[in-house]
């Protein structure tokens, strides 16, 4: 890179040393443009324009026409009268999904944090194997289970030595539902474990000690003392897990493929098969359905915004950059 | 068995060992289970033979079934324990088998053959690592194509992350100019955008570029992270502006500072970029699957995701084939840990 030195010091002497500065954020400026912001901007025309083509030139303007056929229902409470019912279904799934999953992991990673934070031995040994999971591909984490339920598997085999039948988890409705929600909570608790842990370990040990002395009993210490002072990093952590659940995905298409019937498609996936997978490519429809996921997140963010206001210095948003 | 009792009871505080502590580690050793026993069991299936796998209920560990050289014979013969019609039992080769009737030897004296129904013979089994399968994947599915093209990916879009995110978190730590505070609102807002509701238009971008079904199609989109501008902005803030002026007197140009002094001194900082940008792209899976659709293309997770649609009787590959992909994330994580969880607890970011 010393060969850059040169050009480098050539371009600085015309443009002058604060104006250099572009020249640093320039690449990742150029990136974040045409990746993230000119496809917003694109999306909307293709929210509003039909057709098979990809091209936007290609692409009669419709109008409403998309946002009306997604929203085309005899009543909104049942995705059977919806003329899309798959995007009224993900979209039941995906709150259903949600709600469950993020109250079940945000209870769970509290109590891991908790026996976490105490003197245990080996503590860090134990960080490591709730986190580890975190780390995996979702690709990897629904082969894992998939082997485990399989019908042949070993949560069968260990049922069989009990002397109950074979259930098939992935098959039926409601057992494969369950294991998408499960899946996720063991994929992603390590991460929300580990910021209210880190949260728990702020509180100053010197308000339990008091609280000691005065005789107050374990449960009044957790509900006066613990609950009170990590409850900024709790509400975090939900809108948070709220933001990541109802993007879910990867985990649950290799899992089950958002079946069996439509048990488990959730939005991303209904984008994922009108833009990309079925035969005719609905770029209209599936920019139509990104539109109302962005809404619901836009939503999610400025909770999470109007919470996080006064620690702006910590972003956390996605998983992927 | 009291003194480990004692110990494994010992507690830093006063106080006798509670109900509390039962519950930590009860809830610890429930925990170990759940969140390593899948893996592990994912890991001992995967040295198992098609046939092992077959099994129902399965073995916990890989067994396979001992064979024998026996002279007369080129390859080895299966060793069956054998129950004769005069009662005994006796560990025989199985020379062949026809219909329901084996012919069997001792692999002693392979000169006397015994004739017996396969139902009175089960097979010797030991412990054996079907290393086999590790073996024939490259060989059967090119499966090295696969993991080049994943190791591509994550190697290039990591050192293209770490040069586009220092380059601009040094512009945004250490130089005034206009639109400054502006132009890291803006980077920073992109963390509110995630992929999945720009699925359609990057697409679109991408095909124009005529990126589509071309590894760069899933490097480029992925470089700018916001991430790692916030993180390496937080950490150049630290370095002390007096390093910048002492070189600026002594005439290196800003390129020069940027390469010489502020990147070796971000080094802990970038270590913890890296290490994260590693697992982002290791891991990718929607945007590839959505740009990369030729099989020759694919990385090790679409493969994966592939495979299990279509080998749905070959577990005994598939699961060779998620071992070694989750294989460099564990070794990372293994030797790193510390690194990665002080970085998360540190930024909130995953």
């Amino acid at each position: 890179m010393n060969a850059l030195d040169p050009p480098m010091r050539a371009l600085q002497r015309v443009l002058g040393v604060p104006r250099i500065a572009w020249m640093f954020v320039g690449p990742n400026l150029a990136i974040l443009g045409l990746f993230t912001f000119l496809p917003i901007v694109i999306n909307f025309y293709f929210a509003f324009t039909g057709g098979v083509q990809l091209y936007p030139s290609e692409r009669p303007f419709t109008g409403t026409e998309n946002l009306s056929t997604l929203f085309d229902c005899g009543s909104y409470l049942d995705p059977a009268t919806c003329r899309k019912d798959l995007f009224w279904r993900s979209i039941y799934n995906t709150g259903e999904f949600a709600l469950l999953q993020v109250a079940l992991m945000v209870a769970l990673a509290l109590v891991t944090a908790l026996v976490l934070n105490r003197k245990i031995l080996g503590r860090g040994f134990f960080r490591g194997v709730f986190f580890y999971p975190v780390l995996l591909s979702p690709v990897v984490v629904a082969l894992i289970w998939k082997w485990v339920l399989q019908r042949e598997g070993v949560l069968n085999a260990v049922l069989a030595s009990a002397g109950s039948s074979p259930v098939g988890w992935l098959s039926d409705a409601n057992w494969a539902f369950f294991w998408c929600v499960f899946v996720s909570i063991w994929a992603h608790m390590g991460f929300y474990t580990l910021i209210l842990l880190a949260g728990l370990q702020a509180i100053p040990a010197d308000l339990y000690e008091a609280a000691e002395m005065d005789g107050t009993s374990p449960w009044r210490r957790f509900s006066r003392i613990t609950l009170p002072l990590l409850m900024p990093n709790l509400i975090v952590v939900l809108v948070l897990g709220l933001i990541r659940a109802v993007q879910i995905f990867d985990e649950v298409f290799v899992l089950t493929g958002g079946g069996p019937g439509s048990a488990t498609t959730f939005i991303v996936q209904f984008i994922y098969q009108t833009g990309f997978a079925e035969s005719i490519h609905q770029y209209g429809l599936a920019a139509a359905a990104s539109l109302v996921l962005a809404l619901s997140l836009l939503v999610l963010t400025l909770v999470q915004l109007r919470i996080t206001r006064k620690n702006l210095d910590s972003p956390a948003g996605r998983g992927d950059g | 068995m009291a003194s480990l009792a004692g110990m494994l009871t010992a507690r830093r505080g006063r106080g006798a060992f509670d109900w509390t502590d039962w519950f930590s580690y009860g809830y610890l050793a429930l925990g170990l289970l759940l969140m390593f026993g899948p893996v592990v069991w994912l890991v001992l299936s995967s040295f198992k033979s098609a046939a092992a796998l077959n099994e129902f209920p399965p073995q916990l560990l890989p067994y396979g079934q001992k064979t024998v050289v026996v002279t007369g014979h080129e390859i080895p013969l299966p060793l069956y324990r054998v129950t004769l019609p005069d009662g005994t039992t006796r560990e025989l080769a199985e020379v062949r088998r026809i219909g329901i009737q084996a012919t069997l030897v001792d692999p002693k004296a392979p000169e006397q053959e015994y004739k017996v129904n396969i139902r009175d013979r089960k097979p010797v089994r030991e412990f054996q690592l079907a290393l086999n399968n590790y073996i024939e994947i490259f060989g059967k599915f090119s499966f090295g194509t696969f993991l080049w093209n994943s190791v591509f990916i994550t190697v290039v879009a990591t050192l293209i992350t770490l040069l586009f995110n220092a380059m601009a978190a040094f512009a945004l730590s250490k130089y005034r100019f206009g639109g400054r505070n502006a132009v890291f609102l803006l980077i920073i807002s992109t963390l509110m955008i995630p992929p999945t509701i720009i699925l359609v238009p990057n697409f679109l971008v991408v095909s124009e570029l005529g990126l589509l079904n071309s590894l760069w199609g899933v490097i480029w989109p992925a470089v700018a992270t916001p991430t790692g501008v916030f993180l390496l902005r937080q950490y150049m803030l630290t370095i002390p502006d007096e390093l910048i002026e002492a070189a600026r007197m002594d005439n290196a140009s800003e390129w020069r500072i940027f390469w010489r002094i502020i990147l070796p001194l971000s080094a802990p900082a970038l270590a913890v970029l890296a290490i994260f940008s590693v697992m982002w792209r290791w891991n990718d899976f929607l945007w590839p699957l959505i740009v990369l659709s030729r099989t020759e293309k694919f990385t090790l997770q679409l493969a994966l995701n592939a495979f299990q649609g279509e080998l749905t009787t070959q577990w005994h590959y598939l699961l060779a084939m998620t071992v070694i992909t989750l294989l460099p994330v564990t070794l990372v994580f293994a030797f790193l840990q510390r690194h990665i969880t002080t970085g998360i607890a540190a930024a909130g970011v995953k």
